[in-house]
């Protein structure tokens, strides 16, 4: 065991190999276990009747035609939820003067936005629970609807909602001190106005759950589409009251999640109600509509920055005003304020520069709520800083690469600190600079570019550096109050056969979590990969943890399973050193078998040492320990956060006459680290980057101004298309980090955080000889062909 | 979410299909591929009593050429325009266009004959019905009659089709050695409905221009023909100069609506766009 990580050449070296996912093929059979796949006796099922209006009172609710109709068994209001489930309050400690108005499952009095459920009705069916919603009467009279950002600031606004005195939910200032002066005495100064378009995650797999409340023994058991079991386990124990240990979630297979499946959903915690009222199973799934008037949306940020520049291009100084809107209340339990949050900390973050300004206000209006969905705030961050990079480039007259290759933190100034107070480890801007550069053969590109518009072909490249967090501390949730685990759990114990099974916190939603845990394990313990089971999802089976968000599966989840599988190793080497009459430091474990460390010569197997810890103990000496199971939990130490950085090229072409973006190509070069599984980082990122180009050509919910959304279904909500999609093309540096064995960082957030700002920068290049540019994604026909004049 | 209940009926003629859809006291629709409709369904968009399932009915199949008409059953689906050598041959706009309808799965199922009879001005066949000249054969209570593209499509969603009539062929005229065409459109993404689309049957004599037929989609409430522009180019050299005619002329025939999305200086200006390549196009392959 004494060669490093990473390196290939030791038995069971697992870890920085490109294997195979072992749940691949059961979910390619169709053997999968969605929560929709499960049937359970007595089943029920919800519809939810919702509000046409963005902004209404509740006049009078008539449900007694429902209540009559074929299969019904329940017409519930937020009234007769209220007395079973206590509301909650998005806001978070830390966040210090945040407010927010109380959340029920239903709305009793008042409703929010456009498509928020209003009455649920249980049935036999899905279709008769529908048929029956219809039938329910409610009036309604509309309230004034908070739609725009600046009206809503205004003094004598009308509110978003009744619980609250105002429309601002929090608000945020840094400042460094210095930027009047720099501002004043700079060779240059770039601004912009940017727009960034709201847009959702359109999961493959839509929200689901079914609850399954046991009145005999006060038992809950949630089948719940969610990354973080645990979390839920903790709310529905504290919303209705029932003790934690009586609440069981289990989160079987998911398909696709990137943080929308982290929040508390109105119908979510009503189904558990329901099946309370029912005492009968209860499944709720949402269907595509309902996913778009209800899952969390992301983004809608306004944001006005300028960046002051010396004569040599030197970047001094950067000014930032975020207003963003996030619907009529803070998302619970995470709030809507992380991303407004994140853009004002990450702005610049790749740059040397240290004087900063920047305010964030964070704006209640009558639409649905926003919070963190993949790359929380870093593709605004990352747009905004890179496209005033560029025009200050331009306005010093130097090449964007040169540009960064002047202004990016060397490699060798680590440790340091952002002017916003994130403390950076290791990071590799400028290899990684270099590296994008090779990969895109950047120069020739640059010629071909002069050469086509000649032709009058109008090609843009454009490139960002990014810097993504990952692996967070208690220094996110914790500290503001919220019972959100930042650390993992992880039971290992051999079976009677010698193999091994691994219960661990962190979960899987189709990114490969059980893959790289079973990675690491079969590489620490010593033993064949096929011989690890790994088992995720279940609050009853698996301990307590984080689960999985902000890319920390791998850098603390997989830590937890190193360490884990040390331990266990130790025990295995312990109980054959008795068996053996050898000293453990002269043992190791190999392939599933217990060796002498020095020759490799084979003394014992793992399934013998197995066999007599389970089934003749009565060879062992008495004071022998054979403990095969051990449970072990890990905290990240340390940096607060893992950072981890990188930077993207995107190649495009535009029709000027149609405003159509054909994206050539693009390129990531990223450093996450320790790469446990290379196949896994490389669809991570390239599945991150066709994210960030949606944003960036597509994905956009819009709403008309009475609070409507507009493009509610597949057909006109665009998500990016694999005929659309480019080559990308994916490149690594390592840095590990040094907080942990595994060095690991966290990768899943890394293509959408610069995507869009790559290719948004190559656009403006591709415009630049017209004299036009553009300030907001996504960059559609329409938009383009305004910046051109053409319409 | 899911359909209202709704009976089914499957008969096995276009004489019983009228029939179970009479018995419905007009709560019925027929549903042929049902690519549009049963989506239609899921939404509660539409909710008929009943469903007439025409696609059992041989009447309503086959695809002949006969007296220089090509006869395309209303249950030809959108892989036959995509693959057919007969209409490749015969009909060459919609071979050009079918590549645009939606996506493979989408095309194995859905019919031209729903196509048509659903009038999507967004749709690409129904304004190639128009740019071909072809002739809908309609079966009603009182017989069958034909009704000229030009005449078929009235207003949005809306044909000369009466309530439980049924469309039961397209016949179009067949391709001349001396026709000339061309099809395309914008769309953000591929197989989606277009911003703009255009299809153009040209007859030619040499560069000059005998015959025009232009026919666009997603620029007003039913497919449009291009009146002003084919009178434009009819018996002109189809040269830059003509082109440039014809696309300011193309403005007379559009009058699209505004949306915040596609605002309809867009789409006229999209539509002069495409205009200009696809003549272009014929020119230059000329
Ligand atoms: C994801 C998706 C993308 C699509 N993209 C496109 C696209 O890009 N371009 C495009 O043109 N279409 C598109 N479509 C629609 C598709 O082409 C439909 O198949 C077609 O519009 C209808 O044909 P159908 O046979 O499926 O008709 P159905 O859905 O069965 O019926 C449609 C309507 O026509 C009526 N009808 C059907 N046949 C007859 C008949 N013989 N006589 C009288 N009435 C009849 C039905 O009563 C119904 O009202 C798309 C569909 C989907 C699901």
């Amino acid at each position: 065991m004494n060669a490093p990580l990473g390196s290939l050449d030791r038995p069971n070296s697992y870890i920085g190999r490109a294997v195979t996912r072992p749940n691949a093929k059961r979910l390619l059979a169709g053997r999968g276990r969605y929560v929709t796949d499960l049937v359970l006796p007595r089943m029920l099922h919800a519809a939810f009747l919702r509000s046409p209006y963005a902004h209404a009172r509740i006049v009078s609710i008539d449900a007694e035609a429902a209540r009559a109709m074929p299969g019904v068994r329940l017409v519930a209001t937020g009234a007769d939820l209220a007395r079973l489930c206590t509301p909650w309050v998005g806001t978070l400690d830390h966040f210090k003067g945040m407010k927010s108005a109380p959340q029920l499952p239903l709305p009793v009095e008042e409703v929010l936005w456009s498509g928020q459920a209003v009455v649920a009705v249980v049935a036999d069916s899905r279709a008769q629970a529908e048929d029956a919603a219809e039938a329910v009467l409610v009036e309604f009279e509309e309230l004034p609807v908070v739609a725009d950002i600046d009206t809503a600031r205004e003094p004598d606004a009308d509110r978003a909602a009744a619980g609250i005195e105002d429309n601002l939910c929090f608000r945020s200032r840094l400042d460094t001190g210095g930027i009047d002066a720099l501002f004043a005495g700079a060779a240059h100064v770039v601004e912009e106005e940017f727009h960034f378009g709201r847009h959702t995650a359109v999961t493959l797999e839509p929200r689901a759950i079914l609850a399954d409340w046991d009145a005999s023994e006060g038992k809950l058991t949630v089948h719940h589409a969610t990354q973080t079991p645990y979390q839920f386990q903790d709310l529905y124990s504290r919303h209705y009251g029932i003790p934690e240990a009586s609440v069981r979630v289990i989160a079987p297979d998911i398909g696709g999640s990137f943080g929308m499946k982290l929040h508390v959903y109105h119908e979510d915690m009503a189904v558990v109600g329901l099946s309370m009222l029912c005492r009968r199973p209860v499944k709720y799934v949402a269907d595509r509509m309902e996913s778009f008037v209800s899952d969390i949306h992301a983004r809608d940020h306004r944001v006005r920055a300028r960046m002051a520049v010396d004569a040599e291009g030197t970047i001094l100084a950067m000014d930032v005003d975020d207003v963003t809107a996030i619907g009529a209340f803070s998302t619970y339990p995470r709030t809507s304020a992380v991303e407004g949050n994140q853009v004002i900390r990450l702005m610049g973050a790749p740059y040397r520069f240290r004087n900063y300004r920047a305010e964030l206000a964070v704006v209640f209006q009558n639409k649905v709520q926003t919070s963190q969905y993949r790359a929380v705030g870093h593709p605004v961050a990352c747009a905004v800083t890179e496209r005033l990079v560029d025009l200050a480039a331009a306005r010093a007259g130097l090449d964007p690469a040169t540009m960064r290759e002047k202004n990016l933190i060397p490699d060798d100034a680590y440790p340091c600190e952002s002017p916003t107070g994130y403390k950076f480890e290791a990071l590799s801007h400028q290899a990684s600079l270099i590296r994008l550069k090779a990969l895109m053969d950047y120069d020739a590109l640059r010629a071909e570019q002069a050469a086509l518009r000649t032709r009058g072909i109008h090609r843009g490249i454009g490139i960002a550096s990014f810097v993504e967090i990952s692996n967070p501390s208690p220094a996110f949730y914790g500290i503001g109050g919220a019972r959100i685990s930042a650390q993992d759990g992880a039971t290992l114990s051999v079976t009677p056969s010698g193999e091994v099974r691994c219960l661990i916190s962190v979960t899987e939603q189709g990114q490969g979590t059980e893959t790289i845990i079973g990675q690491i394990v079969a590489d620490q313990f010593g033993v064949a990969r096929e011989k690890v089971r790994v088992i995720t999802g279940d609050t009853e089976i698996t301990p307590h943890g984080g689960a999985t968000w902000a890319c920390r599966g791998a850098g603390i989840g997989g830590e937890t399973a190193l360490q884990a599988a040390r331990r266990l190793r130790d025990n295995v080497l312990a109980l054959a050193a008795t068996i053996l009459q050898a000293r453990p430091g002269d043992l190791d474990l190999r392939d599933g078998l217990v060796v002498d460390a020095l020759s490799g010569a084979e003394r014992v197997s793992l399934a013998e040492v197995a066999r007599i810890a389970y089934f003749r103990s009565d060879t062992l000496p008495p004071d022998a320990r054979a403990q095969l199971s051990i449970t072990h939990h890990y905290a990240p130490q340390g940096y607060p956060f893992a950072f981890t950085n990188g930077i993207q090229g995107c190649h495009v072409e535009l029709d000027v006459d149609t405003g159509l973006v054909k994206v050539l190509k693009h390129w990531v070069v990223e450093d996450c680290g320790r790469i446990i599984n290379p196949l896994l980082v490389d669809e991570q990122v390239r599945g991150g980057v066709v994210q960030g180009l949606g944003a960036a050509f597509f994905e956009e919910c819009r709403y008309d101004d009475n609070g409507q959304l507009t493009n509610g279904s597949l057909a006109d909500y665009l998500v990016p298309m694999a005929c659309e999609m480019p080559d990308i093309v994916v490149g690594h540096i390592e840095t590990p980090t040094a907080d942990t064995a595994l060095g690991a960082k966290g990768c899943g957030e890394a293509g959408t955080a610069a995507a869009s700002a790559a290719a948004l920068n190559a656009v403006n290049d591709a415009m630049a000889p017209l004299g036009a540019s553009i300030a907001q994604i996504p960059m559609t026909p329409e938009r383009l062909l305004k910046s051109l004049g053409k319409i | 979410m899911k359909a209202r209940a709704f009976d089914y009926a499957r008969p096995a003629s276009i004489a019983k299909a009228l029939a179970a859809f009479a018995e419905a006291d007009g709560d019925a629709s027929y549903i042929a591929g049902g690519q549009s409709l049963v989506p239609a369904l899921a939404l509660r968009l539409q909710a008929p009593a009943r469903l007439v399932d025409i696609g059992h009915i041989a009447e309503l199949r086959g695809i002949a050429v006969e007296a220089g008409w090509l006869r395309l059953g209303a249950l030809t689906r959108h892989v036959d325009a995509h693959d057919h050598p007969l209409i490749a041959a015969h009909a060459p706009l919609l071979a050009l266009a079918a590549p645009h309808v939606a996506h493979p799965a989408i095309r194995n199922r859905g019919t031209l004959g729903g196509s048509v009879a659903l009038a999507d001005p967004a749709s690409e066949f129904p304004a190639m019905m128009l740019a071909m000249g072809a002739e809908m054969e309609i079966a009603g209570p009182d017989g069958t009659r034909r009704v000229p593209a030009d005449a078929f499509f009235v207003d949005l969603y809306q044909t000369a089709l009466e309530p439980g009539e049924l469309l039961v062929a397209l016949h179009i005229p067949v391709a001349r050695p001396e026709h000339r065409c061309a099809f395309d459109e914008i769309a953000r993404r591929r197989g989606d409905y277009a911003l703009v689309g255009c299809g153009i049957r040209l007859a030619m004599s040499g560069d000059v221009v005998e015959e025009a037929r232009i026919a666009l989609l997603s620029v007003g409430p039913t497919p449009v023909r291009a009146h002003a522009a084919e009178a434009t180019l009819t018996g002109a050299t189809l040269d830059p100069d003509a082109i440039r005619h014809a696309q300011a002329a193309l403005m007379d025939d559009l009058d699209p609506v505004d949306t915040p999305e596609v605002p309809a200086a867009m789409r006229r200006h999209l539509a002069r766009v495409l205009l200009g390549r696809l003549l272009a196009q014929i020119a230059e392959a000329a």
